[in-house]
């Protein structure tokens, strides 16, 4: 079960690729697939390995990842 | 002080200009200093404040302009002042205040010119002011008063226009008109709360979708768009606002055409003339834009011939050419560098076309 | 490849304060992350519904378009002047511009001098990326000596072309300014940095308490003609050898 999670709206991505190597945990990769305007889009390459730190978010300049983090027990029930 | 409760004072014309501004409901006046207009300026750092109203020595023209770009974005009635130095550096800010459909009252106590000429009045700054001046399809209305308390009610009308029709008015008076004294009668003050809403001010978006002001549309439809939405209103202005007086004009056989501090002079004038016989009119152009073109035509067609008199080398003397076409006579008699025009010196002109 | 988002709670979204367009920016440009910061400040600090952002000209000239604020755009290098005329006339409007180099620091600097002068109670962001980027990569006041700008093809040099100009410093050395402060985004530690630094100065304003300008170091893939993982490395080496990280005033903290 992984920690986090990211979701890449692969309209907004404009493959910069800013996201790849601000990720900590070599999560991110691109994924071959072009968008509507023919960027190459991210996506996760290793999921299981995302801790939900948000570093990718924080510098994608398009706003595309939202970020997913487990929920701490107490959240749970 | 004594402005404030007293209706009839007899104050310097820059003096009336800026206690009207405040009378009107102006609560946003940002200038620089510049001879013949300081004595606005003054006041309105001085009872501005008074009336709860923002007053800013501003860095530049440039800067006050922009100042009042704010202003007038945030819903206020605006002012700014200047003279023709610093109303060319104002015309950048000008066009954009027409671009964005803000509206804003602007005086020009008119100097010598070009560049920086000299501080006695003149009337040089006619096509800057009517023509456009700054960049883009923009039109601004244009009042010429010739006595201070015209110019005193100019200001007030000003405002309404700027609100009604969204865009800069601008005041044209001269250095003889902001310094000269006169009794005025000063309009009641209207309080800015009753003033209509402006729903398209930038106030906070609460619980309506977001007002922007803006002249910047990439999309050349858009542009088009919002610039034949504008260009509507000016067809309205050139309808309806057209201002002007005629004076002896029933039965004469030549007319001056004049504005501003010279049109008052041509009064005596006309007088002068008609004690010696000479039967001679003036019309005299209040808005300089919208121009009355369809006066000055309707009187060519029963004069020998319409005299333009201008402190300039002729700007006013083309609308009247262009009203006049071929119908009349339109000769043309100017002062430069700042002098004045004595009547007996527009008299001698007259008599060269009179009978 | 499916991700699942089950038992997960959302710690990263889009701004409210934003819409939903897309940035016109380029791919890769600081730009996106400074906008972002500002639009999650103010909804940080819940001042989305009597903000009123200032945009220049510049890349971020249509900025208004992309938030649910009111804005307005003001001729190149007169935002701040706008800003103070907005400001002085409603007091109770959060008002910030957001400028270029070019705007803030070439044309406009008179205006951005005397409103930081008179401690108009607004917040510049200040975006440093040492070109004129709308424009096609000429230079700007930032650009660093030696280097390369479509209008100095040999590289800037100081004898004819002036030397980087350092506003931050130059603002810090006024009376009125409460908070001057020089940040970059070009690593994660660097953009938790601006958006403390962005969040203080929108405080500030928030609080009374006076002009705030947080100078923000960024990129220009396009003109720089580099891409962005590159750039992040020249802001990083090069660029901040020029201009210092930091805080360079900071009036707001006592009372
Ligand atoms: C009066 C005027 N002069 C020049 C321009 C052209 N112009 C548009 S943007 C710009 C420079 C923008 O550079 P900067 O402020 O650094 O913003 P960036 O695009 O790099 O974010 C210039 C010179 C203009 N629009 N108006
Ligand atoms: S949230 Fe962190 S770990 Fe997960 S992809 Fe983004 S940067 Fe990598
Ligand atoms: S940072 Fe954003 S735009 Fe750039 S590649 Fe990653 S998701 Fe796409
Ligand atoms: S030109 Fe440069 S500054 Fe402008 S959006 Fe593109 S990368 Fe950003
Ligand atoms: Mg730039």
């Amino acid at each position: 079960m992984p920690r986090g999670a990211i979701i890449v709206d692969k309209e907004r991505c404009k493959g910069c690729g800013l996201c790849l190597v601000f990720c900590p945990q070599d999560v991110l990769a691109f994924s071959g697939e072009h968008n509507r305007s023919s960027y190459d889009v991210v996506c996760m390459k290793h999921p299981e390995q995302c801790t939900g730190c948000g570093f990718c978010a924080q510098t994608c300049p398009d706003i595309a990842i939202e970020v997913y983090r487990q929920k701490k027990p107490k959240d749970g029930s | 002080m004594g402005a404030d409760t007293i209706d009839k004072v007899l104050m310097t014309g820059n003096e009336a200009m800026a206690e009207a501004g405040i009378r009107a409901g102006c609560r946003a006046y940002f200038g620089y200093p510049i001879t013949p207009q300081n004595e606005l300026l003054e006041y309105m750092s001085a009872h501005m404040p008074q009336a709860g109203g923002a007053f800013i020595q501003a860095e530049s023209e440039i800067a006050a302009i922009n100042m009042c770009y704010g202003a007038s974005a945030a819903g206020v009635r605006t002012m700014t002042s200047s003279s023709s130095p610093g109303i060319s550096l104002k015309m950048e800010g000008i066009s954009y205040i027409a671009g964005a459909d803000l509206p804003c009252v602007i005086v020009n106590v008119v100097r010598g010119g070009p560049g920086l000429g000299n501080i006695a009045p003149a009337q040089g700054d006619y096509f800057q002011a009517t023509k456009g001046g700054g960049h883009g399809d923009y039109r601004m209305i244009v009042l010429g008063p010739s006595t201070i308390p015209e110019a005193t009610e100019h200001v007030m009308l000003a405002f309404e226009l700027a609100d009604k029709y969204r865009g800069p008015v601008m005041i044209l008076a001269d250095g003889m008109l902001g310094q000269m004294m006169e009794p005025v009668v000063l309009p009641k003050p209207v309080d800015p709360a009753t003033l209509p809403a402006k729903p398209w001010a930038l106030t906070g978006a609460k619980g309506r979708e977001p007002n922007i002001v803006t002249s910047f549309y990439l999309d050349p439809e858009e542009l088009n768009m919002m610039d034949v939405k504008r260009e509507s209103r000016y067809r309205q202005i050139e309808e309806q606002e057209v201002r002007y007086e005629e004076h002896e004009t029933a039965d004469a056989t030549v007319v001056i055409a004049a504005y501003g501090s010279v049109a008052r002079i041509a009064r005596t004038v006309v007088k002068m003339a008609r004690g010696e016989g000479i039967k001679l009119g003036l019309l005299r152009p209040i808005s300089l834009w919208p121009f009355p073109y369809a006066p000055l035509r309707a009187i060519a067609d029963r004069v020998d011939a319409i005299l333009t008199v201008e402190m300039n080398a002729g700007q006013m003397v083309e609308d009247v050419r262009l009203a006049v076409a071929e119908r009349a006579q339109t000769p043309f008699y100017g002062v430069l560098g700042g002098l004045v025009p004595t009547p007996k010196d527009i008299l001698r002109e007259v008599k060269r076309y009179a009978g | 490849m499916p991700v699942s988002t089950e038992n997960m709670v959302k710690v990263f979204e889009r701004p409210n304060s934003l819409n939903e367009s897309q940035f016109s920016y380029c791919p890769g440009c600081h730009h996106g992350v400074v906008t972002r910061i500002v639009a999650q400040t103010i909804d940080e600090l819940e001042i989305r519904e009597r903000t009123v952002l200032v945009a220049p000209v510049g890349c971020s000239v249509s900025m208004y378009q992309w938030f649910r604020c009111d804005g307005t755009q003001a001729s190149h290098g007169r935002a701040c002047a706008v800003a103070t005329g907005l400001k002085r006339v409603n007091p109770n409007l959060i008002v910030f511009t957001y400028q270029g180099d070019g705007d803030l620091a070439a044309i406009g600097t008179a205006e951005s001098i005397h409103a930081a002068n008179r401690g108009e109670n607004i917040t510049v962001i200040f975006i440093n990326n040492q070109i004129y980027g709308m424009t096609g990569g000429q230079m700007a006041p930032t650009t660093l000596l030696g280097q390369w700008a479509t209008s100095c093809p040999d590289g800037r040099e100081g004898s004819l072309a002036g030397y980087p100009l350092r506003f931050a410093e130059m603002v810090a050395q006024l009376e009125a300014p409460v908070y001057v402060t020089r940040q970059s985004v070009y690593d994660q530690k660097r953009i938790m940095a601006t958006t403390r630094a962005i969040m203080k100065a929108f405080r500030y304003q928030v609080e009374g308490k006076g002009y705030a300008l947080v100078e923000v170091l960024t990129n220009c893939p396009t003109n720089w003609k580099m891409g962005p993982v590159e750039a992040n490395r020249r802001l990083a080496d090069e660029v901040v050898k020029t201009f210092p990280l930091g805080d360079l005033v900071d009036r707001g903290q006592s009372g």
